[in-house]
């Protein structure tokens, strides 16, 4: 009996620790997890921001200004000694973050997460993410100066992982039960891919062909025209474009390929954009030139961006930086200030794949062609590795073929994209944080390859630009736009556009360059460019804001930042609200009708409007593009702007008619029709969510990097604004950070982002930003001329050489 | 004293001083060890170290997170889901080491029983 309760016992101690030390689903390991030795506890603090720390290989000391709103200012002796860091005070605020983006960019969920994940794994590694990180880092090994910073960078990453302690891991690691690994360049390369993934990762081909096929070239260029009826361009339309000596590929009329995909990969959201202007000096009521940038991107905690001041005896630079990047990314330095946009151009192409027999080969001209195999092995948490066989084409990898989201055996479909090009973007980067003048920054830019982004530019010497920049395919009229035959050399992409001829403008007549990630140029651009998405509605408000008189300020700026007027509801709901037949509203129907009738179109919090036309637009966009639900195909509807105008102006096309009722509609009915669903929508909405007020319909959250977890993340943010208006600020995407730059010597910046320094969320700086930002409010960026501390700074740290 | 008390304090003294060099489970070593020196009867076997670790577990926990206004631990308090409470994350805490602890310590007991002879 004694030696029965000993062993059940023991049998119970061995169960207790196991189930304490284990992670069960996403249960973490409860033991590890709460015990006050080890586990969360240990992250209820603040981060220290004073004392000595030593960092082997530094070669001098570094200096570390902590101001009050946790921006390091970083002061070292040399460029090598600044970006280790980098390295390590980004690992020191947000190591987990900077590590996590980076696995979700090499598609290596599955390690931490486990088989949920293997689909993104998969997907991730056929687009070619892990393979273009790949080609980067070759590039960036090519330049002895990057390839050094870059080194510094990775091993200032390292000494802060090595000297981490399992009781300060950040909590994040802790909840999902694993631990950080070393540092590398590929990482940063990685972290580069995942920009472009985010910018640079859209196309249409597969769900235009589709459209085409269905619809015939004639309806579909009605619906998906090259160029809209307008359009306000970034290069100012008068430009003159006489200088391009080099001519567009001439067209060799090759039909598309009209195949059917049913599903294809993840798209970066549409949505995400950015605005950035700025002003000449004579066109500035200070005199100085004044700058703006504002990315939209997701609404994210721990936010994409970290800001920081790096500075040298050469170059002191500050501004926002991207954890995992070297250098400032939207920026200032004492002579110039920088930011950007996306160039939003189509830089992805798709070529359908004809094999031999055992797939081994494919067709191209007269020859077959041997494949080449990339096995990537994806390792789960838990499981077996799951070995990927990817065939490479000299296209790119076929993505799409018998083992993924294809049942063909002798036919595949390869992407091409800019992305597996490789490119040494970080230099760009590097050379900005250093410019002083306008050649230093298009000297820059000229190696970027991707994503191509809008840069635009402020100096103290008062020049202005805007530069599109991207190494972009110089391709014959109409190429890439649907699918193409991989097997025809005529298809494949023949050459680039010379650098010096991508679109741009310095120091136009208007006295102002500005960009929101609408059409880079007009039709007298001398290259192929199509609307593969371009913005339409933040341009015009942003240019007419800038048309409406002749200074600007910088209250001007935070107020066109914090813009909220609805252009895109402004141009069509009058004309629903006339045009509709109103004889038999309900009694509901009437209150939300009068309201939205008087509405100014201003997306501001406490509004109704807003709230009606959103639900009232989107039950009207599917009723009108009810064509478009096909079973079994990827398909895109037409872009908002396309739509508004044939609701405007072919009201009674067969478009209209909705397919599933034995009525023909037009747009008249679909007004009514969409109407009435929307009021039993918002009343639906009002009686489970209290109100319809903007702020409380749109709901803006900002999310933890981990689907927005709750307990980590922040909800019903107070803001207004929403999508296509110059404040963004839509669910959970936005101005991810607010700058403004006037051009004094030294330039006096504001800038702001929803989050906070810190990725703890157990320090006051986690997202102590986001009730300023929401109310558009800027915070002062303290820019100190010099390492003396000023009355701004709070802590002092020393990074010191270790002996 | 009684054994209890003995008990008790012996628990906090020695989960403490190995906690300095051991896991999370050094309260389990704590509680097992205890419990082969100092056995008691019945139901104090589980509840006496299961009360200690509770206590010492809750108080550590209070004092980390009272000086950082319970930030993290309101947040902790939400994933798990405790309401957001942070006094209940400290409770949870202090039963997860008491209940490792107590159970430690009945076999600690048990083995007492089987070398005695």
């Amino acid at each position: 009996m004694k030696y029965f309760k000993l062993i059940l016992s023991l049998v119970l101690t061995i169960g207790i620790f196991f189930a304490l030390n284990t992670k069960f689903g996403s249960i973490p390991p409860i033991g590890k997890f709460l015990n006050p030795y080890s586990g969360v506890w240990q992250n209820e603090t603040d981060e220290s921001i004073s004392g000595d720390i030593s960092l082997p290989e530094l070669i001098d000391k570094v200096t570390v200004h902590y101001d009050a709103q946790l921006i390091p200012h970083v002061f070292a002796q040399n460029e090598t000694d600044l970006y280790r860091a980098q390295g390590y005070l980004t690992a020191k605020h947000r190591l987990w973050q900077m590590e996590f983006q980076t696995y979700a960019a090499a598609g290596r969920l599955s390690e931490i997460i486990g088989e949920g994940a293997l689909n993104y794994d998969r997907q991730e590694r056929r687009r070619g993410m892990m393979y273009g990180a790949e080609q980067a880092l070759l590039k960036m090994e090519e330049d002895e100066q990057t390839t050094t910073y870059i080194k510094a960078y990775s091993e200032g990453v390292n000494s802060y992982i090595n000297q981490l302690k399992e009781e300060n891991l950040p909590v994040e690691y802790k909840l999902l039960d694993y631990k950080p690994e070393e540092w590398t360049p590929k990482k940063t390369a990685l972290l580069l891919m995942y920009m472009t993934k985010m910018l640079a990762g859209g196309d249409e081909d597969i769900e235009n062909t589709n459209a085409l096929r269905l619809f015939g070239k004639e309806r579909f260029d009605l619906l998906f025209p090259d160029f809209f009826d307008i359009t306000d361009p970034i290069i100012p339309k008068e430009t003159d474009w006489s200088f391009i000596d080099v001519p567009q590929t001439p067209n060799p009329n090759s039909e598309p390929i009209l195949d059917s995909i049913a599903e294809t990969i993840d798209k970066p959201d549409p949505n995400y954009g950015s605005n950035n202007w700025a002003v000449s000096p004579q066109k500035s009521s200070t005199g100085n030139a004044i700058l703006a940038n504002d990315p939209h991107l997701g609404l994210n905690l721990p936010s994409i961006w970290f800001v920081m001041q790096l500075s040298t005896p050469n170059h002191n630079a500050f501004g926002a930086t991207l954890p995992g990047a070297l250098a400032v990314i939207s920026g200032f330095n004492q002579h110039i200030a920088w930011g950007e946009t996306n160039a939003t151009r189509d830089v992805i192409d798709w070529y359908k794949i004809e094999f031999n027999e055992d797939g081994t080969k494919y067709k191209f001209d007269d020859t077959w062609k041997d494949v080449t195999y990339r096995i990537e092995e994806i390792k789960i948490k838990g499981k077996e590795t799951y070995k990927d066989s990817i065939r490479f084409t000299h296209h790119g990898p076929v993505v799409f073929d018998k083992n993924f989201k294809s049942d063909n055996e002798k036919t595949g479909y390869a992407m091409k994209w800019i992305g597996h090009i490789g490119g040494n973007n970080q230099k760009t980067f590097l050379d900005l944080n250093k410019g002083k003048n306008y050649n230093d920054y298009v000297e820059a830019i000229s190696n970027y390859t991707a994503p191509a982004q809008n840069f635009v530019f402020a100096s103290t010497e008062g020049d202005i630009a805007l530069w599109i920049q991207g190494k972009l395919p110089n391709k014959w009229e109409g190429q890439g736009k649907f699918i193409m035959d991989g097997s025809k050399s005529e298809n494949d992409w023949q050459s680039f556009i010379p650098q010096k001829f991508n679109a741009h403008t310095k120091n136009p007549e208007r006295g102002f360059v500005s960009s929101a990630n609408q059409h880079p140029v007009d039709e007298a651009y001398p290259y192929f460019v199509f609307n593969d998405g371009y913005e339409t509605y933040r341009n015009r408000v942003i240019n007419d804001f800038f048309n409406s008189k002749d200074k600007f300020g910088i209250q001007d700026f935070k107020d066109l930042h914090n813009n909220n007027y609805n252009l895109k509801a402004s141009e069509l709901m009058p004309y629903m609200l006339k045009t509709m037949d109103i004889s038999n509203l309900t009694a509901e129907e009437k209150e939300l009708y009068d309201i939205a009738k008087a509405w100014q179109y201003n997306n501001d919090m406490n509004e109704i409007g807003p709230s009606i036309w959103r639900a009232w637009y989107g039950i009207l966009y599917n009723m009108v593009w009810d064509e478009f639900d096909v079973e079994d195909t990827a398909i895109d509807a037409p872009f908002t702007y396309q739509t508004i105008y044939l609701l405007k102006t072919k009201g009674d096309d067969a478009f209209m008619d909705i397919i599933d009722t034995p009525e023909k509609e037009t747009a008249k009915d679909l007004f009514k029709l969409s109407f009435s669903e929307a009021v039993v929508k918002l009343n639906d909405f009002k009686a489970k969510n209290g109100s319809l007020e903007w702020v409380n319909y749109k709901a803006t959250y900002v999310g933890h990097l981990l689907q927005a977890l709750p307990a980590f993340s922040r909800f019903d943010v107070p803001i207004g604004g929403g999508r296509n208006i110059v404040n963004a600020t839509s669910e959970n995407w936005g101005p991810s950070w607010r700058m403004i730059v006037e051009m004094t010597s030294p330039p006096t910046a504001l800038g702001i982002y929803p989050g906070g320094q810190s990725g703890n969320p157990g320090s006051k700086y986690y997202d102590n930003f986001i009730d300023d930002w929401a109310a558009g409010k800027y915070h002062s960026l303290n820019f100190l001329q010099n390492d003396t501390a000023t009355d701004a700074i709070i802590g002092t740290q020393t990074l010191t050489p270790s002996k | 004293m009684s054994k209890n008390i003995i008990n008790f304090i012996t628990t906090l003294i020695l989960a403490y001083l190995l906690s300095l060099f051991m896991p999370w489970w050094s309260v389990m070593t704590a509680a097992f060890t205890t419990a082969l020196f100092f056995p008691l009867k019945k139901s104090a076997v589980f509840f006496i170290p299961f009360l200690a670790i509770l206590l010492f577990w809750f108080i550590l926990s209070y004092i980390m997170s009272s000086g950082n206004d319970f930030t993290l631990a309101k947040r902790i308090a939400v994933l798990l889901p405790l309401g957001g409470n942070p006094y209940v994350l400290m409770l949870v805490t202090g039963i997860v080491g008491g209940l490792a602890a107590g159970i430690a310590s009945v076999f600690g007991k048990q083995l007492s029983l089987v070398l005695k002879k």
